[in-house]
């Protein structure tokens, strides 16, 4: 995966005005980042511990404590099959396997052309729908195997 | 009287009037939750709109939130002036233009797709079983107004819970009253709303905090999504009253991450109840100040413990730490800090306006009120209901579930999530109680039914419960973080045929280990599940060590995926779905699975129309 030499960091700058004398506000900075650049560059987090005197060390314990973060690029279209309880007894693993096959990557891991990442998540909370997934900020549910390849096509064209 | 509050009472008045006027042309209701959307609502919604264009017909098309069916959806409410509003369940964009055409055009509405009529909020559809044995409190807005409109939620007495607080009670009868009315936290663990309000009350510091715990990250549970997606003003509507009993100037709505259209619909709520001078500095002109903020969780299911999430609003690693001190006392930056669950919030405005006596009126003598599950699984009806406490699981999961999918055997059914356990037919009287569901082994929790049919295998369940809670585990106690991972590597032997009674015994154990001490409450309830299903269903792990086999046909490595030679029909669909090539055969002819080749994904059981994909003991064919 090539991460680009340069970054520009005139977003992360404005974002820090914004928060950095706002106690607590570290969680809410870094997700602004990671919305503006899709991941967490490490010299984005450079600048947020000179910005809010918070030490790099710290920075690297939160980010990597929480699943949302990220620190590496990921995909345009972000899919999240879901395992909750309910997904689980109406077949989500085998979802998850589906799109894996199609897709041809495991959980946690990008496509080639960076269009596509996997993910697993515990619950989405569309329990009255499982099985569920969700692509971007679409949750999608009562899906079949021919449904998922339905859906990653439509999502492969555009 | 201020002149705020003169305006918002002057509003109140004419939306109310608004909203009991009849109706002068027809309306159009789209249930849009995040169930609703799932299901395909967005593009009902624009087939709705294309068609009525194409008709050149007129109507007034409302969002709302879920009102409870999830089985049903996506579902389309069409009213005509003068006749009652029709449920249309199941709606796809292709049955839009036949509604369309023949409700909205020629008043004929179609008999064989519609749900029912919808009469009341309090009891939505008369007669039909889903909601006879409901009491419906917290949910009562979901589904009737638009959530997005601040006057929908006013008209049907929004903000007057606040408004009477404010004008006529003092904070101390504030608090009285919600002790009067026997609340308990909704959030799993079944605290006294009240007493909390009042140990924060009477912590000294100038500075306190109100927080709302909707990171519901209980596999299994939706209930605070759809009441925040539903009804969010009514939860900022309990965090203001509670902000003025307990003396906060400022809240926090920490919302999980995963619910985006919760956080869009509370943002606009906020917004709204910010204009009109409801919430932020000087309310309603009474002088009481308060504001909130909405911090985004960051996935992390620790984060629903109290002390876990704290930290994450100030910015830390989520990990929780020892009480006392408790919250009440030593919070957010070390003020005293009320933490609640969403529907316990939700329950508060009610409380307010129809006072303690008539809330504690419903339920037991120690649980009082109702209780919001969702209800999912091999469930006939899956989707959100709420019922009075004491009723009993059977009348849940039979009267108003429907019953099992399919017609199969009830076996189980968990109840709270994670934290919670698995409990047989034979404690299906029980009834929904705090203290009378610990006795079982399982507990309240948050919400999160889930019913199992004979085709669950309970140690399979057991295994995927503390795989996840194993996974979730900060890793900041040793019982936690190493016995979780010790348990979870007992089950998976088992449940791959390579365990032993011993294992068992080391088992159960361990469990009670991690359960006595663990820093919090992730770790000590995650044995629950093991401990319920060992003590109700040994005899299921037994024959997975013993006999080696899985009763339910569900763990992968005790059994052979084979075809019927007589039903099947040569079709060919199965061989076609296997990934690897494992099925042979030639057209019209029954098929073979190799077991050599076969990874038990189960497609040719998912493909096959004529059920002639079986399961059997592993080794048998």
């Amino acid at each position: 995966m090539s991460q680009p030499q340069t970054i520009n960091l005139d977003a992360v700058r404005e974002i820090l005005s914004r928060h950095k004398d706002t106690k607590g506000a570290l969680i809410t900075v870094l997700q602004e980042i990671q919305e503006a650049y899709g991941y967490l560059p490490r010299p984005a987090l450079s600048e947020v511990s000179a910005a809010m005197g918070v030490p790099l060390s710290k920075i690297f314990g939160v980010v990597t404590f929480y699943a949302q973060f990220h620190l590496k690029p990921r995909g345009k279209h972000v899919i999240r099959v879901c395992l909750g309880t309910a997904c689980h007894v109406r077949g989500g693993e085998r979802m998850l396997e589906k799109v894996g096959e199609i897709l041809g990557i495991g959980p946690g891991e990008t496509t080639d052309d960076q269009k596509f990442t996997l993910e697993r998540v515990a619950c989405l909370g569309a329990c009255g729908l499982a099985p569920a997934l969700m692509i971007g900020d679409q949750t999608y549910g009562r899906l079949t195997g021919k449904r998922v390849e339905e859906l990653i096509k439509q999502y492969r064209e555009n | 009287m201020s002149a705020q509050l003169h305006a918002f009472l002057e509003r109140r008045e004419k939306v109310k009037e608004k909203a009991n006027a009849p109706i002068t042309q027809p309306q159009v209701f789209v249930g849009m939750g995040t169930c609703g959307i799932a299901a395909g609502a967005q593009d009902v919604l624009k087939a709705l709109r294309e068609e009525m264009d194409k008709h050149n017909l007129r109507a007034t098309i409302k969002k709302v939130g879920c009102i409870g069916m999830c089985e049903q959806e996506v579902l389309v409410d069409v009213q005509f002036p003068g006749s009652p509003r029709v449920t249309y369940g199941n709606v796809t964009p292709k049955k839009v233009s036949r509604i369309v055409e023949s409700h909205l055009k020629e008043h004929v509405p179609v008999q064989e797709w519609v749900v029912g009529e919808v009469a009341t909020p309090d009891d939505p559809y008369p007669g039909n079983p889903f909601y006879t044995k409901q009491k419906r409190i917290v949910l009562r807005k979901c589904g009737f107004i638009d959530p997005e409109s601040i006057d929908e939620y006013i008209a049907m007495d929004g903000y007057s819970g606040l408004v009477s607080v404010l004008t006529r009670m003092t904070p101390e009868e504030v608090i009285e009253e919600v002790k009067k009315s026997g609340l308990r936290g909704r959030g799993g663990a079944g605290f006294n709303t009240g007493l909390k309000w009042e140990f924060a009350r009477k912590a000294p510091g100038d500075t306190k905090y109100m927080v709302c715990n909707a990171d519901e990250g209980d596999p299994g549970a939706f209930m605070d999504r759809s009441v925040l997606e539903g009804d969010p003003h009514a939860v900022i509507e309990g965090m203001i009253i509670g902000a003025y009993a307990v003396g906060a100037r400022s809240g926090y709505l920490y919302v999980r991450a995963e619910y985006p259209l919760a956080i869009k619909r509370l943002k606009k709520a906020i917004a709204d109840a910010r204009e009109m001078a409801l919430l932020g500095e000087n309310i309603l002109g009474t002088g009481f100040s308060f504001d909130l903020k909405i911090k985004e969780g960051a996935g992390a299911f620790v984060c629903g413990e109290e002390t876990a999430l704290l930290a994450s609003i100030m910015g830390q690693r989520g990990m929780p730490r020892p009480r006392p001190p408790f919250p009440a006392q030593k919070g957010l930056w070390d003020c005293p800090t009320v933490i609640n669950n969403v529907e316990t919030y939700a329950n508060i405005p009610g409380i307010l306006v129809l006072g303690g006596d008539w809330f504690a009126s419903m339920g037991t003598e120690k649980s009082k009120g109702t209780k919001v599950f969702a209800l999912t699984g091999k469930v006939a009806n899956t989707g959100l209901a709420e019922v009075p406490m004491g009723i009993t699981l059977r009348e849940i999961i039979f009267d108003v579930g429907g019953g099992i999918q399919g017609g199969r055997q009830f076996k189980a059914v968990q109840i709270g999530g994670p934290s919670g356990g698995c409990l047989p037919e034979s404690l299906l009287d029980t009834p929904i109680d705090y203290d009378q569901l610990n006795r079982t082994g399982a507990i309240m929790g948050s919400g999160g039914l889930v019913v199992l049919d004979d085709r669950t295998c309970m140690v399979d369940v057991a295994k995927f419960f503390l795989k996840f809670t194993q996974s979730e585990s900060c890793g900041k106690c040793t019982p936690c973080r190493e016995g979780t991972l010790r348990m979870l590597e007992m089950l998976e032997n088992i449940s791959q045929g390579k365990g032993t009674e011993d294992d068992l015994l080391k088992l159960e154990r361990l469990a009670e280990t991690v359960k006595d001490a663990s820093l919090c409450g992730l770790g000590q309830t995650a044995p629950n599940p093991v401990l319920t299903t060992i003590r109700y269903f040994r005899h299921e792990y037994l024959a997975h060590i013993k006999d080696k086999t899985c009763p339910a046909g569900a763990c992968k490595h005790l059994i052979t995926f084979y075809i019927d030679a007589e039903a099947c029909t040569g079709c060919t669909v199965c061989a076609k779905s296997c990934p690897v090539a494992a099925i042979t055969g030639e057209r019209k002819k029954p098929h073979v699975i190799d077991p050599a080749l076969c990874i038990k994904c189960g497609a040719c059981e998912e493909s096959c129309k004529f059920g002639a994909v079986l399961r059997g003991k592993e080794g048998a064919v």
